[in-house]
């Protein structure tokens, strides 16, 4: 796919993503002046046309709908109703520990993946039915039972870990684990079908006649065969551990990105979670199109 | 806790027999607490006994007691019916509005084809749980509003594969030769294009259900599906979770239900789709 395809694709599901945002902004129920003052407050018809005026909630939709793309295009995504503060700062804030999260979950995620699909792949019948069992194991768990159950175990009872609120890195063990989890399940599963593909194929063979370790073969040929189906699962991966952030950010006490939308959620603070909304949207179209061009180098049929 | 686009885990394996005969096992107990919960246990899920806090699982309450010295077991089985009803809930609409979408894209013409199909990449770009948020952040809170929520949020993984089947269908030489004879659109649709995409349907919406019930009993965790005191799984794990430095059980047995039920649906699902594929190819 071309450059300018590329990011005409993004633009476009960007764009998607405003739109949705702008039509849940529009779709709440009754006056937004009064979400806005919350449900206690007694504000006089003045006032409350002043914060309409302020807000912009008195003009027509059409043009309500092209002033938010506007601002959206340069960067600001409006201010919190119920912190005053710009979305795009309390975002900026919130973001490195789940940013630090998420990498952690991921890089674990696929050690982990890694490790069962190389030592299982091809395997004899026993070894890969308990593959297929753990695979199917870690993928029904839901991570909020799971992070109960590691803290239930480490925290409580081991004192391995701290039990909450700490940001330190003995604090990501445990959270990055019950992130990475599930989704390993998922990544070992494809990367061992994939293994047990390429194993098959040829060029297997002729690696493993020319006297290279069944192991080597697996690392250094399959492992890069199997390599590319993941990259199908991109979309769903970034998915997973956003949306796996908010809930692990909960069970953990942590802050982050999810403690802030799951805290505006509850404040009907539609502001920031619509920056959520659009700051997914681009982490998605950003490391889709990343891992497409990794893609590309890793594998030649692709370029073509 | 977004849909998994790729076949079941443990694809290619096949599913021994025994594992399905445990599936049913399991599955069997949680299905009769659903249904009828008092032939499994008499007592009250809601009566507090405060003179029975956070007895540890023994012979008079198997699973221990709460905080409030109800019975964590009646809890559990009590808690079998909110929990899965959310997830087959959110699962039958989003099954019924991925269906007309997805036939409504492949049938409705070029534009809306054009139209579905890029709501869809947008949906489909963001965490379904984000999804799940923004619709409870517009409807509120409640059991009503995290179906729809979920619902929702699973719609566009329906309805891309609906859309699919349904163009596979459409190129078809019958469907080309029932519009020859003059059927009209509504007749092609529920007697050509819709039987043929019910198998695969059927599969994913038998995994798709285990995702919903993970992602309601998730919402109720986060406060915002059912109440305490009503007893739902997520819901109890959210309450346990404030008492496990002195109360493990507490986070280990409703969770446990939750796992169980989706690991079960998984291999019944698993087995139906390698039924269903020896079948059609």
């Amino acid at each position: 796919m071309s450059l300018l395809r590329r990011v005409g694709a993004g633009v476009m599901v960007l764009w998607g993503a405003a739109t949705l945002a702008f039509i849940s902004l529009l779709l709440i129920p009754g006056d937004p002046v009064s979400t806005l003052l919350g449900p206690a407050t007694m504000a006089s018809p003045e006032v409350r046309a002043q914060i309409a005026a302020d807000y912009g909630f008195d003009r027509p939709v059409a043009v309500r709908y092209l002033d938010y793309l506007g601002t959206v295009v340069t960067g600001d995504l409006g201010s919190s109703y119920q912190l005053q503060r710009p979305v795009g700062l309390l975002i900026a804030d919130q973001l490195g520990p789940t940013v630090q999260l998420a990498l952690a979950a991921m890089v674990t995620a696929v050690v982990i993946a890694v490790i069962s699909a190389v030592t299982t792949a091809g395997r004899a019948r026993p070894v890969r039915a308990a593959a297929g069992a753990w695979e199917l194991v870690a993928v029904s768990l839901p991570s909020y039972w799971l992070g109960i159950l590691l803290l239930t175990a480490f925290s409580f009872q081991l004192r391995i870990f701290p039990v909450i609120g700490a940001q330190d890195l003995a604090a990501l063990v445990l959270p990055a684990l019950t992130l990475a989890l599930p989704i390993a399940g998922v990544l070992a599963q494809v990367l061992r079908e994939g293994l047990e593909a390429a194993l098959a194929q040829p060029f297997a063979v002729t690696a493993r006649a020319r006297g290279l370790s069944q192991f080597a073969v697996r690392l250094r040929h399959a492992l890069r065969h199997a390599a590319a189906s993941l990259a199908t699962l991109t979309g769903w991966l970034v998915g997973s551990l956003l949306g796996g952030a908010v809930l692990v950010e909960t069970v953990f006490g942590r802050s982050g990105i999810g403690a802030l939308t799951l805290q505006a959620v509850g404040n009907k603070d539609m502001p920031v979670v619509m920056g959520v909304v659009l700051l997914s949207a681009l982490v998605f179209v950003v490391i889709s199109n990343v891992v497409d061009l990794l893609h590309t180098a890793i594998d030649p049929r692709v370029r073509a | 806790m977004s849909a998994i686009p790729i076949s079941f885990p443990g694809a290619g394996l096949r599913t021994p027999r025994w594992a399905t005969v445990f599936a049913w096992l399991a599955l069997l107990p949680i299905l009769v607490a659903a249904v009828a919960p008092e032939l499994l246990t008499s007592a009250s899920p809601i009566l507090i006994n405060p003179l029975h806090a956070l007895l540890p699982p023994g012979g008079d309450h198997w699973f221990g007691t709460d905080q409030l010295g109800r019975d964590l077991f009646t809890r559990v089985v009590h808690g079998a019916r909110p929990s899965l009803l959310l997830g087959l809930g959110a699962t039958v609409l989003a099954v019924v509005a991925g269906s007309l979408l997805g036939v409504l894209a492949a049938l409705g013409g070029r534009v809306t084809d054009q139209v579905v199909g890029r709501a869809l990449d947008v949906l489909l770009s963001l965490p379904q749980l984000l999804l799940a948020l923004l619709v409870i952040t517009v409807l509120g809170g409640g059991v009503a509003n995290v179906v729809i929520a979920i619902a929702l949020a699973f719609t566009p993984g329906y309805a891309r594969m609906v859309r699919t089947e349904a163009m596979v269908v459409r190129r078809s030489g019958y469907v080309e030769a029932a519009r020859g004879l003059g059927l009209p659109p509504t007749v092609l649709v529920a007697r050509h294009v819709l039987p043929n995409a019910v198998g695969p349907l059927l599969v994913l919406a038998t995994v798709g259900f285990g995702t919903a019930l993970i992602a309601g009993s998730g919402l109720s965790f986060l406060g915002f599906g059912v109440q305490p005191p009503a007893p739902e799984w997520g819901a109890m794990l959210s309450e346990g979770r404030d008492f496990l430095g002195d109360a493990w059980w507490l986070g280990l047995f409703p969770g446990a239900a939750i796992t169980i039920t989706v690991v079960a649906v998984n291999v019944l699902g698993r087995a139906a789709q390698r039924r269903y594929t020896r079948r059609t190819v």
